[in-house]
């Protein structure tokens, strides 16, 4: 990754003094385009893009400069579109305009993306919000041409227990020729809730985005806050948040290997994999209070302390739990007719999750070596030594490696820090807020890396926040994963993403 | 594998049974449940989970019904892929606008008699969700609703409760229909 152009094009700007940790630069359209360009030729990672009424902003890392937030000052409700150049900022861009009625001049996909003709309004959150006649539209899915081949529309009420969202195939016979995704259907306006919240509130509001990365999600607010505010969290409370995220990582992938195999009809992994997963949950709520561990993390540290018995407990959990999944790993290396469903589908390649910078065990399993733990490091993560596996690829089983691998690391560092949790206090009080601060975080939840910016208004209040879940760059990748596999393994690949649709469609 | 077969064969269950006081309670709600299933429906309830809106976090609660330890099977309770093999929805929400057609839709193709209950916090009221364009809210507003259970996320155990209310009910309702 080299990014001769991106950093000497910023070094003509001054980066603004209320924003942290990241510089964040105003610049001008032709700038914004060569960013763009420049992110298309691999210079750097597209992290978010979102909007405001009159603004759209771009977050960015590069090699060997800081990461970055870029700014563009909007004039007529118009923005020259990045998509263009650089194709993972499509459904961003489109998602802008739904929300902010802004239009990326040149975008070619002006379909919408989040907004099914429904609210009762458009653009809710721009400058010109009109009200609409709440009619559910027509989505046009892209034409696919050829002989024999036939449409299966799935969702967006699914078969199992899960969220909700609609899948388009085209198949050929058995085989998949094209998948079209279409999101948005838990869309609950998350964004236009958090515009004018007190900060508590607002934190209750992003912990329940996307209920399997609460902790996550609280982590990465907490954090743009406390950034924003020059807050410095006291240690044990950053100890204790590392805690909380790996357990939640431990959870969720226990949940994701085990259904990954029940998917392949291999209904003992899952079986077992449900008794590591319930076996934490016990455990968190043991020690936290909560199974999914909700609220506990907040701006300025910890919202409660573990119980007394709780690092106990949980370090018996772990003694408990770990020699069973080693046998379950083992048993998955044992069995071929398993790995016969596992390797070599749903196979995405190296320069996609390049050009996705998708993170998590998408990115990880195709050779992206990316995990923000390491290389965006923050507390409790810069104190201590932990793997980041990272496979080749690219399949099902690569992203069944990854976890593995991940849980193994998790628990290293779970006992770690629980065998010495430093005493003191828990949280720093608040600052009162005199001025207008901005702030950004990112944190690497169990699918891959969160990332929040907010601004706080003189009031303390939130003026707006920006939360962008790690699916939005890993559904696109889905639709490339299954191509030409055949529609049976829909499932299975689809559950070796675990996307997030509350998360993403926000 | 073998080995691992061999050792479940002598293993003793999982399934929690009692001791602890949610344990108890879990039996206990299991058999009352067990009971008026029977009564009801011969030996089961069907259900068809519908994520309304929700963040994912009932979905992960509901899911561990079925795990092991919960293992909701053994009292005659079990999920379908199908609204048309349901006798029970269990929605989530709070729920969406863009979601409310495809919920009437599932409540339309659900055969009667059927039974709905609005799980978590969202779909019972409307959570931390209230206000926006985008939400309706409560599962009540758009399918009529015959059982709240309330949590964010309510445990399994609190799910399991609740279905035994609804058997209360719905036991009611069918020597005294509306």
């Amino acid at each position: 990754m080299q990014d001769v152009t991106i950093a000497s094009l910023l070094s003509r700007f001054s980066p603004l003094a209320h924003h942290k940790p990241w510089p964040r630069y105003e610049v001008d359209a032709e700038t914004w385009v060569r960013i763009g360009k420049a992110l298309a030729a691999g210079e750097g990672d597209l992290l978010a893009l979102w909007g405001e009424p009159k603004a759209v902003h771009m977050a960015l890392r590069v090699a060997s400069a800081k990461p970055c937030v870029i700014s563009l000052a909007v004039a007529k409700r118009q923005f020259p579109s990045i998509g263009i150049h650089h194709l993972p900022a499509i459904r961003l861009e489109r998602t802008i305009r739904d929300l902010y009625g802004l239009r990326p001049t040149g975008a070619q996909d002006e379909r919408p993306w989040l907004d099914h003709g429904v609210w009762g309004v458009s653009a809710p959150l721009g400058p010109r919000t009109r009200t609409e006649p709440a009619v559910a539209t027509g989505y046009a899915f892209r034409p696919v041409h050829g002989e024999g081949l036939h449409q299966i529309p799935v969702g967006p009420v699914h078969a199992g227990i899960i969220e909700p969202g609609h899948f388009r195939f085209t198949a050929n016979g058995e085989t998949v020729a094209r998948l079209e995704e279409r999101l948005g259907y838990v869309h609950k306006g998350a964004e236009s809730l958090l515009s004018g919240a007190a900060i508590e509130k607002a934190g209750r509001i992003v912990a329940r985005l996307s209920g399997d990365s609460t902790v996550a999600l609280s982590f990465a607010f907490a954090r743009a806050v406390e950034a924003a505010l020059d807050i410095v969290v006291p240690t044990r409370a950053q100890v204790l948040r590392g805690v909380m995220a790996e357990l939640e990582r431990i959870a969720n992938h226990f949940g994701d290997v085990g259904a990954i195999c029940n998917d392949a009809a291999f209904a003992l992994i899952h079986a077992h994999c449900g008794i590591f997963r319930e076996s934490v949950l016990a455990a968190t709520d043991q020690a936290f209070g909560h199974r999914l561990m909700m609220d506990v993390i907040v701006p300025g540290g910890v919202a409660r302390d573990i119980e007394a018995d709780g690092a106990g407990a949980l370090i018996a959990m772990l003694d408990n739990v770990a020699p069973g999944f080693s046998e379950i790993v083992r048993l998955y290396d044992d069995t071929p007719s398993l790995q016969d469903r596992t390797c070599a589908t749903g196979v995405v390649s190296r320069e996609l999750v390049r050009k996705w910078a998708a993170g998590g065990h998408v990115g990880r399993a195709s050779g992206r070596n990316f995990d923000s733990r390491r290389d965006l490091a923050y507390a409790p993560y810069d104190g201590v030594a932990f793997d980041v596996p990272v496979f080749e690829a690219g399949d099902v089983d690569a992203r069944v490696w990854v976890r593995i691998r991940e849980v193994e690391a998790s628990m290293r560092m779970l006992r770690t820090w629980l065998a010495a949790l430093p005493g003191g206090p828990l949280r720093t009080e608040m600052p009162t807020a005199t001025d207008t601060h901005e702030g950004i975080a990112v944190v690497e939840a169990f699918r891959g890396d969160v990332l929040v910016w907010i601004r706080l208004a003189a009031d303390g209040t939130v003026a707006r926040c920006h939360v962008r879940d790690p699916s939005w760059f890993q559904w696109p990748l889905l639709e490339a994963a299954i191509e030409n596999n055949i529609v049976a393994d829909f499932p299975l690949c689809n559950k070796s993403f675990n996307c997030s649709y509350s998360g993403h469609d926000l | 594998m073998r080995t691992l077969l061999l050792k479940s064969l002598f293993a003793r269950p999982v399934t929690i049974k009692r001791l602890a006081p949610d344990e108890i309670a879990l039996e206990e709600v299991g058999r009352a449940l067990e009971a008026r299933t029977r009564r009801l429906f011969g030996r089961s309830i069907t259900i068809r989970e519908v994520d309304a809106g929700s963040c994912n976090g009932c979905e992960l609660e509901i899911h561990a019904l079925n795990n092991a330890i919960y293992d909701v099977e053994r009292f005659g309770i079990r999920f379908a892929a199908s609204p048309r093999h349901a006798d029970v929805l269990l929605v989530t929400g709070p729920v969406t606008r863009n979601m409310k057609i495809a919920l009437e839709r599932t409540y339309a193709a659900t055969p009667d008699p059927k039974w709905v209950v609005a799980v978590g916090d969202c779909g019972c009221g409307c959570g931390v969700f209230e206000g926006s364009y985008a939400v309706i809210g409560a599962v009540d507003k758009v399918i009529p609703v015959d059982l709240h259970i309330r949590g964010c996320p309510p445990r399994p155990i609190d799910l399991l409760r609740g279905l035994v209310a609804l058997m209360d009910g719905a036991t009611r309702r069918a020597h005294n229909p509306r």
